[in-house]
Order: structure tokens, then C-alpha cells, then sequence
């Protein structure tokens, strides 16, 4: 009798366990069914030329996204620009005052800031820029995606510097190190990796983003590298030609989702890296 | 007694409004131990802290009365300068994890950006090292991350790297309550080779320890100084009533 109250129990354990294995599993099946999908269909348009040439005119075959990927990396140069050494300061500032009025707001305002549409986010920097400087325009696409990445970078930065034990900033300060000094050579290297990794994942995040640059990138069939002129990006050639009614487009616009997919994919990849191979033991 | 180099005048300290340290006076021989020993909480370490002003650092921390670093008072001089004077070494171990053991004795000068010759450092990290009785340990793995060391080593480091600055004191707060017994040994024999040429101010609980290394001993109760005076005094004919429940285990 005894013994069949245990087995029983046994059996429950095993059964709360292999269901837990069972719903992870089942959670990562829409993950591999997206990059079947996108592969099975965008593989065939990989070649040289797709990222060596710009997009043909509809009925043509063949062309490439090279508009696509320069305005992506433009996007992405112009976004980390703003958003690195912004998220870096207020990380910086909220993990080294944690309490008071001002760090309460601020904090506050950055959470409320990554819980904001990014559509909203398209159309504020669509009235503050495009509008202010009379059209469409990278610079304004990157200030839209910026705003995307800082607080990614802010909380990132917070984070990994909030676990720096204070016994390293007073080891620094006791040797007669400026605060200064112990701030950018002590307590930033040592929480290096956490803040790569938060500004990898924010660019892989914005990499994506496809609302806020309706408004403000708006998209080019040229490869264009001024900052006041419109500009393309994956996701928006993707939405455009997907919503086109040609077939060769629809063609090029699988290709590029699964060129994106690959970038974002590389960079999450990176950012494990980052953190296995910088990570500092204390 | 020989000639004072850091001494306090009526030296009160608060957290807030709170007061820690009170109205304290002392003087600490030159190139001799002195030991600070109380129980948790007394102020012990606030008492260090005041004296490379770590303790104005805490949010809300504030002093009263006054420190004189040989006759000079400390609040003229600018913190910076006072803790190149007066080195610490803490109660865990905390070498700069991105650094080598290398690199971390030499971090008071390379965090300062003072510029040295190669051949220049080279001599400070061996001199430091073999000060702190690690360098036959580490010579040859110099380039390897502090870390790595075990926890008695890396407190080795961290005394080299206080070391390193040519400091006048080094304030130790119970350098070893984090370390095994053998590497305690170790740092005590270290310190009374130190003594000869660099004044110690070592907190500690343990009074076997007080009592081992140090010339000089201060009581300290409830952030008061009960007494001060010569070690084998204290310890043998206590004058005060406080200090010798204390020795004797009653309380602390």
C-alpha cells in the first residue's frame, strides 16, 4: 500500500516534468516553423547579385536589395550613434544614484519610453523631424530608432552595472582614483560585456522595426547615403514589395526577410558570445 | 612614545544624523601596528574610514572634530592626495577583475594615468610583491587575471597594490576575517615585517590577533574609545572595567 503511494508519486513527478519538456518544446516550434518558411521561400533568390544589385522594375527578373541593406547598416549607424552614448549616461547615472526624485522620474520616463508603440514613436519623430526639416530623410529614421534603442541600452547598462560590487569602486577610490577616472576605468570595463551585449540586442531589435520608418526613412529604390534624403531599409522594402502586386517582388521581398532573419539571428548569436567570452568574474 | 602620524582630535562621525563615532581621540605611533578592536558595530571601521575620508563617501555621512596627518589637517587636504598617503586594504579581498596581477598592483598609477618607464614599473610590481610575500607565488604568471588567485593570495595582492603607492599608513580592516587560518598566518608575519618601515592601523575583532601583531591596541565600545595604550598593558592589567569583560569574553 505504502509502496504504491510512492510509485504513484513517482509517476506525478515524471508527468509534471516531461510536460514541463513538452510546452518548452511546443514554444519553440513557431520559432523553427518562421524559419522554414522564410528559407524555404527566400533561399532561391540568394546569389551575388541579390546583395550586389539594386531592385529591377516590376516584370523583370532578378535584382537585388542593396537599397535595402546599405539604408539597414545607415539605419542602424546613425541610431547607434544617438541612442549608445545617450543609454550609456543614463544607465550609468540610475545605477550610480538609485534613490532620489529625479532617478524615480527618469526611470519611470524610460520604462514608459520601451513600452511606447514604436508606430507612435514613428509618428512623434515624424512631426518633430521630417516635418521641422521639410521631408523624409535617414537622419530622421535614425532619431525614430534611436529612441527605440535607449531604453534597451539604459536598463541594460543599469543592470549589469548595478551588480558590480561596490567593494571594486572603493578599491579604486582608495588608491586616491578620481571618481571620474574610477567610473571609466574601473566600473565601465568591468561591466563591458553586460552593455555590448544590451546595445547588440538593441540593434538587432531595431534592425526589424519596420512602423517608425514609414514615416520618417520612407524607403528609396536608390542606394542613398546623405542623412537628408529618404532612405530604404529591409523592412520597408519588404513591406513594399510584399504588398505589390508582382510576383518577381514578391520574390525579392521573401529573400530580404530572410536576409534580416540571418542578421538578427547572427547578432542574438553574437551577443551570447559576448557574454560568455567578456563576462568578468569578481 | 614615538612621534604621531595620524592623530584625531575630538573626532565625532555620523550616518544621517546618527552618531557612530564619538568625540575620539588618539594618536598612532609611526611605523608601529595599532590595533582598533571592539565588538560589531562599535564604529571600528568608521573610525579607518575617516582617516583616508572613505567615510564621506556614504550618502549623508558627515565628521566633526578633527584629523591631523602629520600635524596637517586632513580636511585641508584634497581626499585624493590623502588616500595615496593612506592606503586600505579591505575585509574581502577585491583585485580589479579585468586586470592582471600586474596591472592590478600598478592600479593606483595606471587608474591616475601617471606615466612610468616600462623597467620603472617592473621594479614597483617585483618590490611591491615581494613586500606582500607573493612574488615568488606569482612571478611567473604575472600576466594572468588577480582574480584566479585563491581568496588569501588575492588579499596578498590587494596589500601589494596599497603598497604600491609608497603610502605613510595602510589602513587594514579585518584584512583576514575573510581567509583561512594558514593564510591568516601569513598576512600577520606580513604585517610584522611591514611595520618597519610603514605605519599600520589594522581593525580587527579577533583580540588574539590585536594581541599577536600589534604595539599599540585601542578599545572602542558603542563608537566610544574606552582605552588606549601599549598592547601587552592592555591585555595583562586592563585599567578599565569595559576592556577587560571584553578580554575576557563576557561580552562582544
Amino acid at each position: 500500500m505504502v509502496d504504491n503511494g510512492v510509485s504513484f508519486r513517482i509517476f506525478k513527478d515524471n508527468l509534471f516534468k516531461w510536460s514541463l519538456v513538452l510546452v518548452s518544446f511546443l514554444a519553440t516550434v513557431p520559432l523553427f516553423l518562421i524559419l522554414f518558411y522564410v528559407a524555404k521561400n527566400g533561399i532561391s533568390s540568394f546569389s551575388w547579385t541579390f546583395i550586389t544589385h539594386l531592385p529591377k522594375p516590376p516584370g523583370e527578373a532578378g535584382g537585388g536589395i542593396l537599397n535595402g541593406i546599405v539604408g539597414t547598416l545607415l539605419l542602424i549607424g546613425w541610431s547607434s550613434l544617438l541612442s549608445i552614448p545617450l543609454g550609456i549616461t543614463l544607465g550609468l547615472y540610475l545605477s550610480e544614484f538609485r534613490e532620489g526624485f529625479f532617478s524615480y522620474w527618469v526611470r519611470l520616463c524610460i520604462d514608459v519610453l520601451q513600452g511606447t508603440p514604436s508606430v507612435v514613436i514613428g509618428i512623434v519623430a515624424y512631426a518633430w523631424i521630417v516635418i521641422t526639416m521639410g521631408g523624409f530623410s535617414l537622419f530622421s529614421g535614425g532619431v525614430a530608432l534611436s529612441l527605440i534603442m535607449v531604453p534597451m541600452i539604459v536598463k541594460a547598462t543599469e543592470e549589469t552595472l548595478k551588480l558590480i560590487p561596490s567593494a571594486l569602486k572603493e578599491a579604486s577610490l582608495a588608491l586616491g582614483v578620481s571618481y571620474s577616472k574610477t567610473i571609466f576605468k574601473v566600473i565601465i570595463p568591468s561591466g563591458l560585456s553586460g552593455i555590448v551585449t544590451g546595445i547588440l540586442l538593441g540593434v538587432a531589435r531595431v534592425a526589424g522595426e519596420t512602423a517608425p520608418l514609414l514615416f520618417t526613412a520612407f524607403g528609396n529604390p536608390f542606394v542613398n547615403w546623405n542623412p537628408l534624403k529618404p532612405v530604404s531599409a529591409l523592412p520597408i522594402l519588404i513591406f513594399n514589395y510584399a504588398s505589390s502586386p508582382f510576383p518577381e517582388w514578391h520574390q525579392l521581398a521573401w529573400g530580404a526577410s530572410l536576409f534580416l532573419v540571418t542578421i538578427v539571428l547572427l547578432l542574438n548569436a553574437v551577443s551570447r558570445v559576448v557574454i560568455r567570452k567578456w563576462k568578468v568574474q569578481f | 612614545m614615538e612621534s604621531a602620524i595620524l592623530k584625531t582630535e575630538n573626532l565625532s562621525a555620523f550616518f544621517g544624523s546618527q552618531c557612530v563615532i564619538k568625540s575620539v581621540n588618539l594618536e598612532f605611533p609611526k611605523n608601529n601596528v595599532t590595533a582598533i578592536m571592539g565588538p560589531s558595530g562599535c564604529g571600528k571601521t568608521t573610525l579607518i574610514r575617516c582617516m583616508n575620508r572613505m567615510h564621506e563617501l556614504v550618502p549623508g555621512a558627515s565628521t566633526s572634530g578633527k584629523i591631523l596627518l602629520n600635524d596637517e589637517d586632513l580636511n585641508a587636504i584634497n581626499p585624493i592626495l590623502v588616500r595615496r598617503k593612506v592606503g586600505m586594504v579591505f575585509q574581502r579581498p577585491n583585485p580589479f577583475p579585468t586586470m592582471s596581477i600586474y596591472d592590478n598592483v600598478i592600479a593606483g598609477y595606471k587608474l591616475n594615468g601617471i606615466r612610468k618607464k616600462r623597467a620603472e614599473f617592473d621594479r614597483i610590481v617585483e618590490e611591491s610583491l615581494k613586500k606582500a610575500a607573493l612574488w615568488d607565488e606569482v612571478k611567473n604568471t604575472l600576466h594572468r587575471k588577480g582574480t584566479f588567485l585563491s581568496g588569501g593570495q588575492q588579499q596578498r595582492l590587494c596589500i601589494a597594490r596599497a603598497l604600491a603607492m609608497n603610502p605613510e599608513a595602510i589602513l587594514l580592516d579585518e584584512p583576514t576575517s575573510a581567509l583561512d587560518p594558514k593564510a591568516t598566518s601569513l598576512i600577520e608575519e606580513l604585517i610584522g615585517e611591514l611595520e618597519k618601515s610603514i605605519t599600520i592601523i589594522i581593525v580587527t575583532h579577533n583580540t588574539a590577533q590585536a594581541a599577536r601583531i600589534s604595539e599599540y591596541t585601542a578599545f572602542m565600545y558603542l563608537g566610544e574609545m574606552v582605552e588606549f595604550g601599549n598592547t601587552e598593558k592592555l591585555f595583562t592589567v586592563p585599567k578599565h572595567k569595559k576592556t577587560e569583560e571584553y578580554l575576557t569574553g563576557k561580552f562582544g
